[in-house]
């Protein structure tokens, strides 16, 4: 027993030395795995798809392992300068940028196109929970402000490109911060009560008219349902067919017949679920739920307050795209590009959500030096 | 140093427990917003389920409709009269061809396919998918497949679709009975949406436009079937799920011999007319043509402007089917009369009257010439007949009356429809009192009795009503409806196969009859036939220079009438006048006369010489030797792949035993 014991320890230490946490990886591997028989499936059986989203996993995964190997003290003390850089690069890309898709998000760089706002995700919660961790928790009202501040910046700045659905992901990993930092529930209820009060002005005056057009389908996609209702409408219709039992692999009729559009970027949910049915989706949102909650006892069991409320922030803010991403395709909440994160074909958002696991990693990895 | 001085007096502990609290907060708020989200997809795939795989279903299944064979029609004999055959279009599908206008500029050039239909292609291709077939060629002639068959490896997504079209192989000699099909024009559409046969007709291009191809429209069309389809979201068909076949229309057995009615054109040629020749025992027509024709395939693709402007602006009239056109009957209603004279007991067989060569009514000056000058002295009613004496029916008519005369005509049929099997019959006109009042306005004059006692004034009767007339004569009164239709026969599938299986089940036809013709003496007809018999047999007769050397003993009665009327002491010569006011030629006959078998009407328009004597009893005469004749069985028209060919000939046999 003892030997077995000590057999056990030391391959755990094997895994802290590679500043790998198992249990997360495991289940992010899972997911991935996941994803690409969803992909062979949403994408029409094509192989290429399917070595292509490969290195990329490749890419992200070797990304995650380069991020863990930093200590994150080394974040901490760059947070300014590169926040600063990050808010630099922010308004470059208004001034200068490349348009794609009706939106200005790309830094075309010559030799790579770079779209500053997916760093910004890293470099928000960094940048909060350093500033946070300055001093004592619960955090001072003052301070609370100032972070604020430091949150709506960069949020407006892509707002503005516009990339709602970014963001929203990036207000919300910098609020994440301030709300583990402890800020009070008083502060908490009359932000919300602002915010309520505040959506009329924000529809009347600041939502242009494609995001109001997007509500209004959400609430009715009949009204419409060739034109901007179509999307939610055939996505509905591949959930709901699903049933409880799905209509198992390769065998969805909305994916396979080219009913449903954006099955293997945004919409993979909606593939997934009509072939695997709700038994599926039940499984799917465990595994999204054991991560969170890897993540939060990273978090929790975390020796600083940096650390913790890096950590925190991170895995809220990875919950945010679940959550976003299911929510839109069901029907919930109208449509931002967000995509099934580990699971959508994609690139650039893949390779910042394993960057910040890889800070995770880093993080529960380096506890046990720092309490020796 | 200063940072790690103040981490040193931080309360790590108050700090970390804030944190957990704080974690295990959001931790709450991430299960509740999973379950919210589980909750929905819960309510999505089980408790709204049946109405999303209902959507689901209706976005990629399809109901592709399949139109049904068209019934085949056979003459009486099993010749087949109206066939499906197949047609051969050249249809490209876009996407399968990488250089679409290469490719269509190489094969048009291999088989020379006109500019106008290439740009037609093009325009068509804009409009379309580019994974459906587009036609660039809808009709190629056998040379052209042969050609593009053997280059047909070189172009890929190049391919030749067969479709069925009716045919008529006999071309003129049957289009006005058997009509034609052409495209279902939007009158048609809206006719068959009001009837609700619309559906039934999804798949269906063409329709009965005309004669039996009209009159037995639904018998001919057959029910739509269906294929169940898996379609993808652009309508591409991904897979067949289930097919439901069509049932044929049943194929249509006639009464029509098409031999006689190759022999009534050759025997009309060159003349405007008709021949109607029924088998007086059932009514069936044995032979129905009109002279001159057009070929109904010509509409069944769909007439060319020129061609259809030539058919109606064409003099001699061919668009009119003159079998069931009126025409004045002249000297052939004179048995007609004989009947009724007898039966209201104006005249006896046995009375004869003096005819001085014209018919004076009392105190009018106006002499109703005869024919012969001098006229026949006393004369009989079988001489009258033979003779066909005017002065004898004006007489008659006179003491009839208009009365008596129109109230036995419309028991024969006349100024009725005969109620045969298409549609494009005209009634004719029978002269009454109440017909001229109704018509002009005006009161019956005495003198137009006389001349509707030999068949003119107002009176028109169609070639097919004269035989109709004469059938219930040599039927001594019993009516039988004249029909084209002898049979039907339905084609079927058998469970499980695909492909139909024959299965003829013939249905005898018939249409109703009216009620008998009664008299007050039956003897009565057997007089009149007999005066017809002798019009035939005996030597000087009218008609007995025509059927001279016939073996299947004949009678019979000629007509000659006037087309334009002639002043009291004018005296027709054919030479002299117009064409088309010359006399029209008509023949009424029968024969076995003790049992007849056939009965023939013939009418024909403006002849150049002589009466119904010399050019329609000698029709009539070619169409009986032919039909008692050697009739020598033309095989080379019998459809060899019709599966019940011996059973038509059968019923065909029986028929005429």
């Amino acid at each position: 027993m003892h030997a077995h014991h000590q057999d056990q320890t030391k391959k755990l230490d094997i895994w802290q030395k590679l500043h790998i946490d198992l249990p997360l990886l495991l289940c992010i591997l899972s997911l991935m795995a996941l994803g690409l028989f969803v992909l062979y499936s949403a994408g029409g059986q094509d192989a290429d798809l399917i070595v292509r989203q490969g290195i990329r996993l490749g890419v992200a995964l070797t990304v995650m392992f380069i991020i863990a190997q930093i200590p994150p003290q080394f974040f901490q003390k760059w947070a300014v300068p590169v926040y600063v850089v990050g808010l630099a690069l922010l308004v470059a890309v208004l001034l200068v940028g490349t348009i794609g898709k009706g939106a200005q998000r790309w830094l075309d760089l010559g030799f790579m196109r770079f779209q500053p706002s997916e760093i910004i995700k890293l470099i928000m919660p960094i940048t909060i929970a350093w500033f946070i961790s300055r001093h004592d928790l619960p955090a001072k009202l003052g301070n609370i402000i100032i972070a604020f501040i430091l949150v709506l910046v960069p949020t407006l700045l892509i707002a503005k490109q516009p990339d709602l659905g970014t963001s929203l992901l990036v207000a919300s990993s910098g609020l994440f911060v301030i709300f583990l930092a402890g800020a009070s529930w008083k502060l908490i209820g009359s932000c919300i009560a602002l915010a309520s009060a505040f959506t009329p002005i924000f529809w009347m005056f600041l939502m242009k008219d494609y995001q109001k057009q997007r509500v209004l389908t959400l609430l009715d996609p009949e009204k419409d349902p060739l034109g901007t209702g179509y999307h939610i409408i055939q996505s509905k219709i591949a959930i709901g067919s699903g049933g409880l039992h799905g209509k198992s692999w390769l065998q969805g009729t909305q994916s396979q017949l080219e009913f449903l559009p954006e099955r293997h970027t945004d919409f993979i949910f909606a593939v997934f679920s009509e072939e695997f049915g709700l038994i599926g989706v039940g499984l799917l949102l465990l595994v999204y739920l054991a991560i969170v909650m890897r993540g939060l006892w990273i978090a929790v069991n975390a020796q600083e307050a940096f650390t913790k409320l890096l950590a925190g922030s991170l895995t809220l803010t990875f919950f945010v795209y679940v959550f976003v991403n299911i929510g839109m395709v069901s029907g919930l909440l109208p449509v931002v590009g967000v995509p099934l994160p580990l699971v959508s074909y994609g690139g650039t958002s893949m390779v910042t959500l394993m960057a910040g696991f890889g800070m995770l990693m880093g993080i529960s990895t380096r506890r046990r030096f720092i309490a020796s | 140093m200063a940072p790690h001085k103040r981490v040193s007096i931080r309360n790590h502990t108050a700090e970390a427990n804030l944190f957990a609290r704080r974690a295990f907060i959001a931790l709450i708020g991430v299960v509740v917003m999973l379950l919210v989200l589980f909750s929905n997809v819960y309510n999505l795939q089980v408790s709204s389920y049946e109405k999303y795989q209902t959507r689901s279903n209706s976005n990629r299944i399809k109901l592709l409709p399949v139109a049904p064979n068209r019934g085949q029609i056979y003459d009486r004999n099993g010749v087949l009269l109206a066939e499906n055959k197949p047609i051969y279009g050249l249809e490209i599908v876009p996407e399968q061809v990488e250089d679409l206008e290469a490719t269509v500029s190489e094969i048009s050039d291999l088989l020379s396919i006109s500019d106008e239909k290439q740009e037609k292609f093009f325009k068509a291709v804009k409009g379309k998918r580019r994974f459906k077939p587009v036609e660039l060629h809808s009709r190629l002639s056998d040379q052209q497949v042969a050609l593009f068959s053997v280059n047909q490896h070189k172009y890929p997504g190049v391919v030749i679709e067969a479709r069925l079209k009716r045919y008529y192989p006999f071309g003129d000699l049957t289009t006005h009975n058997l009509g034609y099909v052409a495209r279902i024009n939007s009158r048609d559409a809206n006719k068959l949406e009001s009837e609700g046969k619309a559906e039934n007709y999804a798949a269906t291009r063409e329709i009965g436009k005309l004669g039996l191809e009209k009159y037995y429209e639904d018998i001919l069309h057959g029910t739509i079937g269906h294929q169940e389809v898996e379609v993808n979201n652009q309508g591409r068909v991904i897979r067949t799920l289930d097919f439901t076949p069509p049932i044929p229309g049943k194929d249509l057995t006639l009464t029509l011999d098409i031999e006689l009615q190759m022999i009534a054109k050759r025997a009309l040629s060159g003349k405007r007319g008709a021949v109607v020749a029924i088998d007086p025992r059932d009514g069936g027509v044995l032979a129905m043509y009109s002279n001159p024709s057009y070929d109904g395939n010509l509409f069944v693709h769909g007439i060319s402007n020129t061609n259809y402007k030539k058919l109606l602006s064409s003099k001699d009239l061919p668009l009119i089917n003159r079998t069931v056109q009126g025409y004045p009957p002249a000297s052939t209603v004179k048995p007609f009369l004989a009947i009724t004279g007898l039966d209201k007991e104006v005249i006896t067989p046995k009375t004869r009257i003096y005819d001085p060569g014209f018919f004076q009514l009392p105190n009018v000056e106006k002499k109703y010439r005869d024919m012969i000058r001098g006229g026949h002295g006393w004369i009989s009613l079988q001489r009258a007949v033979e003779k066909s004496c005017n002065v004898y029916f004006y007489n008659l008519a006179y003491k009839l009356g208009i009365s008596n005369i129109s109230e036995m005509m419309d028991k024969f049929g006349f100024g009725e429809y005969t109620g045969i099997d298409i549609h494009e019959e005209s009634r004719g006109v029978l002269p009454s009192q109440g017909w001229k009042r109704a018509r002009y306005n005006q009161p019956w004059y005495t003198g137009e009795t006389l001349s509707v006692g030999i068949g003119q004034s107002f009176w028109t009767v169609t070639p097919l009503q004269l035989a109709q007339a004469t059938s219930i004569l040599v039927n001594k009164g019993e009516i039988k409806t004249p029909h084209l239709l002898k049979a039907t026969s339905q084609t079927t599938y058998l469970p499980g196969q695909e492909i139909p299986t024959v299965k003829v089940e013939a249905e005898p036809y018939a249409l109703e009859d009216r009620p008998p013709i009664e008299l007050k003496d039956n003897k009565n007809w057997q007089i009149v036939l007999n005066t017809m018999h002798s019009t035939v047999q005996k030597l000087g007769a009218t008609a007995h220079n025509a059927f001279k050397g016939h073996k299947y003993d004949a009678a019979g009665k000629t007509g000659s009438a006037q087309v334009t009327s002639l002043g009291e002491d004018e005296k027709y010569d054919a030479s002299t006048t117009r064409e088309d006011q010359r006399d029209n030629a008509m023949f009424i006959s029968f024969a076995p006369f003790d049992n007849p078998e056939i009965v023939v009407a013939v009418a024909i328009e403006n002849v150049a010489k002589g009466g119904g004597a010399t050019n329609a009893a000698p029709v009539a005469r070619q169409i009986m030797d032919q039909y008692f004749g050697n009739r020598e069985i033309v095989s080379q028209y019998k459809d060899k792949n019709h599966p019940n060919h011996d059973a038509h000939f059968g019923i065909s046999k029986a028929g005429t035993e």
